[in-house]
């Protein structure tokens, strides 16, 4: 699955009956508390086998699953330089 | 009870039963009685790595991982509530700054606190904002390269003896979380006396009067404070704390079990009496199912599974219930000698009450978990026929 599909999987239980855009803001949609905000880190963690750090602590790169997704092919091109280095 | 845990958690947990039972139960009753823990009880958890046991061995930790460090803080919670609630917060501070802290914040913290050089508390609670800490009214303003924190803080467990304290502060920019330091100028601590539960735990509240902190106090930066700095902080104490209610109910059960079989009435030991055995019956169930609960979010804990807060806040809700009955059954069952002050069960059934209010009352977990229900069955729903 590609992580934009995966991305989508995840998020559709947290927003029932509401067709997630691309390029939609979920903060905006008001559905985010701090459960889910942990759920969310946790979720991008284990699915793409990153680790989210202080400095990643950024809004915008949780905003959208545009957002999101190139946030974790950021990370995992780090991670792979990285354990190449 | 068998848990089925691998021998090495299997092994930990009798040495840690072994070590409550030796270092910190002989003390339960003064930290009641006097309010205060006996200053003893802190270096010896430090001395053997149990202060913040789930830091790795080279800071001064244990290196636990959750399910041991659940096991751990079952075995606290089973001898006294004060000092779980001690490792609770310190904990809550190492844990939080281990996820989030910059390299310079781990650096300078977590040696200091996995070695109980320094003694963390979490300062997030005010009189208008408990529940709601969106509503904190402590606020971080900008100067220079500085924040200047102003407010109070209410209900801050190990407030009398914390070294550093994690603070909830809104900002301009949104929540903020900043670690200030006891001793800085402006931080006036009182103490709270006359808490019916967890009495030894040397409640404080906190007046910060213009506080002033470097800017490499901040914890991640603002707007993140809340939602995932405090959030990260407020899991892992629901995590210790509904282990720490397992104990407190397996106490119970321990202690109703031995009295019920040593005393006797109308030529029968209580215990043969039907509606005794009903309450010890059903406290058996609840304790069992509390522990697997808790158990499980451990679990999903090491597998760093995106559920494993949910499922926290789940255990936890249940196992504070679970201490609160037991400790209710217990008393009942000790009759007058469960009324008097000293008595373990009446000290457990006032600690219980306790935990029904911290890391989430019960209110709040009966509104959230609801959420879990409602995402899982649109997960079943959003499946195509013939997959399930």
């Amino acid at each position: 699955m590609s992580s934009r599909n995966t991305l989508v999987t995840f998020l559709t239980r947290y927003f029932p009956g509401h067709a997630l855009e691309d390029d939609e803001d979920i903060f905006a949609l008001g559905f985010v508390n701090s459960l889910f905000a942990m759920k969310l880190v946790g979720f991008i963690e284990s699915a793409f086998e990153i680790q989210i750090e202080q400095a990643d602590l950024d809004i915008d790169n949780f905003r959208t699953v545009n957002a999101m997704v190139a946030f974790v092919a950021g990370k995992q091109a780090a991670g792979g330089a990285a354990a190449r280095a | 009870m068998e848990l089925l845990l691998a021998p090495e958690q299997a092994r930990a947990r009798r040495e840690l039963r072994g070590w409550v039972d030796r270092e910190v139960a002989p003390f339960a009753e003064r930290h009641d009685r006097e309010q205060r823990l006996e200053p003893g009880v802190i270096r010896r958890l430090a001395a053997d790595g149990l202060l913040a046991a789930e830091l790795a061995p080279a800071l001064g930790g244990r290196g636990f991982d959750p399910l041991t460090l659940g096991l751990w803080m079952e075995e606290l919670g089973r001898a006294c509530s004060s000092v779980r609630s001690l490792a609770t917060v310190h904990g809550m501070v190492a844990h939080t700054i281990a996820r989030w802290g910059s390299a310079a914040q781990r650096d300078t913290w977590l040696a200091a606190l996995g070695r109980g050089e320094q003694l963390a508390a979490l300062a997030v609670t005010e009189l208008g904002a408990g529940s709601d800490l969106s509503r904190v009214a402590t606020r971080a303003v900008r100067d220079g390269d500085d924040f200047v924190v102003t407010g109070d803080k209410q209900w801050i467990t190990c407030g009398q003896i914390a070294d550093v304290f994690l603070v909830l502060a809104a900002s301009d920019a949104g929540p903020i979380a900043l670690l200030v330091r006891r001793d800085t100028p402006g931080l006036e601590i009182e103490p709270i006396h006359g808490m019916s539960g967890t009495r030894g735990s040397m409640l404080a509240r906190l007046w910060l009067r213009g506080c002033r902190v470097p800017g490499a106090a901040a914890l991640g930066r603002p707007g993140f404070g809340l939602s995932w700095l405090v959030a990260t902080a407020l899991d892992h104490g629901r995590f210790t704390v509904g282990w720490g209610a397992v104990g407190i109910a397996q106490s119970c059960l321990e202690a109703a079990v031995r009295h019920a079989t040593a005393r006797h009435q109308f030529g029968a030991a209580i215990a043969e009496h039907q509606l005794v055995r009903r309450m010890l019956s059903e406290m058996t169930v609840e304790v069992r199912a509390a522990r697997q609960l808790c158990l499980h979010a451990a679990r999903l804990r090491q597998a760093r599974h995106p559920d494993a807060v949910a499922e926290t806040s789940l255990a936890k809700h249940f196992a504070a219930r679970a201490a609160m009955r037991a400790g209710h059954d217990a008393v009942q069952i000790h009759g007058a000698l469960g009324c008097r002050e000293g008595s373990a069960v009446e000290r457990c059934f006032r600690d219980a009450k306790v935990m029904e209010i911290i890391e989430g009352s019960n209110e709040m977990h009966q509104i959230h978990i609801a959420e879990l229900a409602v995402a899982d069955v649109a997960e079943l729903d959003a499946e195509p026929e013939g997959t399930r």
